[in-house]
């Protein structure tokens, strides 16, 4: 990683790729890496104030893990929250931090992720838009031009796809054709994924639509601990950052910790290390996948389980890395089976791990159709852990 | 008589172009001057300003010159596009100077412009150079995109110049978001956000128009109306054409876009207007003599006459020169002189820019992602190209 060793953040996968993986590790590596307001430590110290890279057991989806190394003991919040801190402290942190979307403001967001916000920073930082999505996309994306730092909100993922042309030819590309002059440091954000009968067109999964425009940094947060730091990480990117939310997971609970601390936006997550097989997923399927974890691992199954995090660009190096001690691959995914992250993941994954597949590379996605009112057909439209339960059976046969 | 002709045959004696030295008679004075716009302003909602617009015969001579490159620069364009050098989409400007250079001499450089694909004499108002502007044109690396944005992404962030947009629309809420950002930072300036009329008609230009009024933003949208969206008359496309009333709840000016002076004094207005109290649409009657691009010969939806016809009555250029040589601010053998002397300018821009190399391979790569990164990313075949990201 050429780039590495110049920034401290990204000491971070310095020391991931100079470690080489023992053969079955024992604890989960989970790499939060933690920063203090002024400090730029080397990574592998531990204590505030200092960059570290931390070792955090994460050996069951139910545990706490965030909270393993805290020193102070944590807090704990729903998802929602977590995001809503992350933008408490950005914004506060620098004063360029602006949100703007419907309802953000007087309303309080309509998942409540800017509750009070409006109360806090003010009218014309937190910015109550008209129905436009297609021009406050855009105007995002000229203020970033002009130096500030907006985090767009698209009350669902999908009403952005009115704005896709802001987004694909202006907020993705302008960097390039301008010969590196604008740099847009935008956070487009919102709900998506399939929800509980919210019908085909507010069930849409975006991730595959976005995935090929270039210049675009895409990354699907699971967690509170990975939203909040995410959330920060992508508002202190450079560059433009679709951050995915999913409708159902907003009221997860987990403790935090209480110092700062931000996630690295191109890292996977080891959720659950293990030997047979390396399961690949995101968002809310994570949860799904844990759930058949259970029940595979009284069958007798070992599975790993990565939560990607980062959909563009993958993570290659864990990914990789598990893949190279597993030989089995399974991805579980809520995109679309055609051209979605899936898709490309299955892709990536043949042409640089080819020689150590012992399988052919499964891919569970949802179905290719809009997705149904009836809860039954909504059901059948995802992937459950059942499916999951038997594709590892499958493969591992 | 003889004298004076001879003295003007010997270029060597002169200083260099840029600087006109006293002793000649073009006026290089700066005593106010009035003038009489062509036409009065026609407003909606709003008291127009007066039709005198103060000047001084440098100014004039300035606005002839800047005028004078712009159009050379752009029928230099069209030979180079003839001669395949410069290839894809290639939008010329020649008939609009009077807006790009107008604008300019209105307004400051912390005032932001954004405009869409016909951004060449933009970009040279903006303080733009000849040959980063060819080199752009040319794909070459000296380009003010190195290489990487051509004709239609012309973009110089120190003169706050945003470019340079492919898709027709789109940049006018972006330049609502640059008058956001002006006014989130206190700024007092204003953005122009170019459009045509047929951009007139795309619904983001309304939304914009109506978040702009709602947080009073210092937004000044200019339709740049030159009658035809390529091929489209513009009685075809908008059921109502008057550009400047469209704004409805927002103040409306209609200038004639051929003077020179008119576009000043509108500009002038309308930033004083907007930073006070929100967006304006300024109506820029003008005239494009090339068709759309250079794959349309623009002579399919429009007929020779009317565009000669401009030519002869409206030219922008002309009316300056008319203007400096009835007040006797200069001759019209040193008007044909400096004239001469702008196309040697542009010549030698071009020959330098020829010599330039086209960017390197590894450029490819550059730029999709600001510096910091820091992952590695694969080239289109995966195997064999690896570029780490700047």
């Amino acid at each position: 990683m050429a780039a590495a060793a110049s920034s401290a953040l990204h000491a971070v996968g310095a020391v991931a790729s100079a470690k080489p993986r023992s053969a079955a590790p024992a604890v989960a590596r989970r790499r939060s890496v933690r920063v203090a307001a002024a400090a730029k430590g080397g990574p592998g110290s531990s204590g505030r104030g200092r960059m570290v890279a931390r070792s955090a057991v994460a050996a069951k989806a139910d545990e706490a893990a965030a909270a393993a190394g805290s020193k102070s003991g944590g807090h704990e919040l729903l998802l929602f929250e977590a995001l809503r801190e992350a933008l408490i402290e950005e914004m506060n942190l620098d004063p360029t931090v602006c949100v703007i979307g419907e309802d953000v403001g007087h309303y309080g967001g309509s998942y409540k992720v800017t509750k009070g916000l409006a109360e806090m920073f003010g009218d014309l930082r937190v910015l109550d838009t008209p129905i436009a999505e297609n021009s406050f996309t855009g105007m995002g994306v000229g203020a970033a031009m002009k130096g500030l730092r907006p985090v767009v909100e698209g009350m669902n993922m999908g009403f952005l796809l009115l704005a896709y042309n802001q987004i694909s030819n202006n907020c993705g590309m302008l960097h390039y054709t301008s010969g590196g002059q604008f740099k847009i440091p935008i956070v487009i954000r919102g709900p998506g994924g399939v929800g509980r009968q919210l019908g085909a067109e507010h069930s849409q999964r975006l991730e595959s639509y976005f995935q090929s425009i270039p210049g675009l940094q895409m990354v699907a947060c699971s967690t509170p601990y990975n939203a909040k730091g995410l959330m920060k990480a992508a508002i202190r990117s450079e560059n433009p950052v679709v951050l995915f939310e999913h409708v159902l997971l907003y009221n997860l609970k987990e403790k935090i910790p209480d110092e700062e601390y931000i996630c690295c936006l191109e890292e996977a997550e080891m959720v659950r290390p293990g030997e047979h097989v390396t399961i690949l997923t995101y968002s809310r399927m994570r949860y799904h996948v844990m759930q058949a974890a259970k029940t595979l691992v009284n069958k007798g199954y070992d599975p790993e389980v990565i939560d990607i995090r980062s959909l563009k660009p993958f993570d290659l190096h864990t990914i990789g890395n598990s893949i190279k001690k597993t030989h089995r691959v399974l991805i579980v995914e809520e995109c679309m089976r055609t051209g979605g992250i899936g898709a490309s993941l299955r892709s990536a994954i043949i042409d640089n791990f080819w020689d150590y597949l012992d399988a052919p590379i499964m891919c569970l996605s949802s179905q290719d159709v809009p997705t149904p009112y009836a809860s039954t057909l909504e059901d059948a439209t995802v992937v459950q852990p059942a499916q999951i339960v038997a594709a590892v059976e499958q493969i591992c046969q | 008589m003889a004298a004076a002709a001879l003295l003007r045959r010997i270029p060597a004696a002169r200083a260099p172009p840029t600087v006109f030295v006293a002793a000649r008679s073009i006026s290089d004075s700066t005593a106010a001057l009035t003038i009489e716009t062509s036409v009065p302003f026609t407003s909606h909602l709003v008291d127009p300003p007066s039709r005198d617009v103060t000047t001084t015969p440098a100014e004039l001579v300035t606005f002839f010159r800047d005028m004078s490159l712009m159009r050379r620069m752009e029928i230099a364009a069209d030979s180079l596009y003839k001669a395949k050098l410069i290839r894809g989409f290639c939008h010329l400007y020649d008939g609009q100077e009077a807006v790009a250079v107008g604008m300019e001499a209105a307004i400051t450089r912390s005032d932001s412009i954004i405009t869409a694909y016909r951004d060449h004499c933009i970009y040279l108002a903006r303080g733009g150079d000849l040959v980063s502007a060819f080199s752009e044109l040319m794909g070459r690396e000296a380009g003010c995109s190195r290489g990487k944005g051509g004709s239609m992404h012309f973009y110089k962030k120190d003169a706050n110049f945003y470019g340079g947009h492919g898709i027709v629309g789109a940049q006018v809420p972006l330049g609502c978001g640059l008058a956001f950002a002006q006014k989130y930072k206190k700024e007092d300036t204003a953005t122009f956000a170019l459009y045509g009329d047929g951009a007139a008609n795309q619904g983001q230009l309304f939304e914009a128009l109506n978040i702009s009024a709602l947080w009073k933003l210092p937004a000044i949208l200019v339709c740049e109306n030159n009658h035809y969206g390529m091929g489209t008359a513009e009685w075809r496309a908008a059921k109502s054409p008057a550009y400047y009333k469209r704004g409805d709840y927002v103040p409306g000016l209609k200038v004639d876009g051929m003077d020179v002076l008119a576009v000043k004094q509108a500009c002038k207005f309308a930033k004083d207007h907007a930073v006070a109290n929100g967006p304006i649409v300024l109506e820029m009657d003008t005239y494009r003599y090339h068709g759309h691009s250079m794959s349309d010969p623009g002579s399919t939806y429009r007929t020779r006459d009317e565009i000669s016809g401009v030519r002869q009555e409206r030219d922008p250029i002309e009316r300056v020169r008319k203007l400096l040589l009835t007040r006797d601010l200069a001759t019209a053998a040193e008007l044909k002189d400096m004239e001469k002397e702008i196309r040697k300018q542009v010549d030698d821009a071009i020959a330098k820019a020829k010599e330039s190399s086209m960017p390197d391979t590894s450029e490819l790569f550059t730029n999709v992602y600001k510096k910091g990164f820091g992952v590695e990313s694969f080239g289109p075949d995966r195997k064999e190209l690896r570029a780490s990201l700047p």
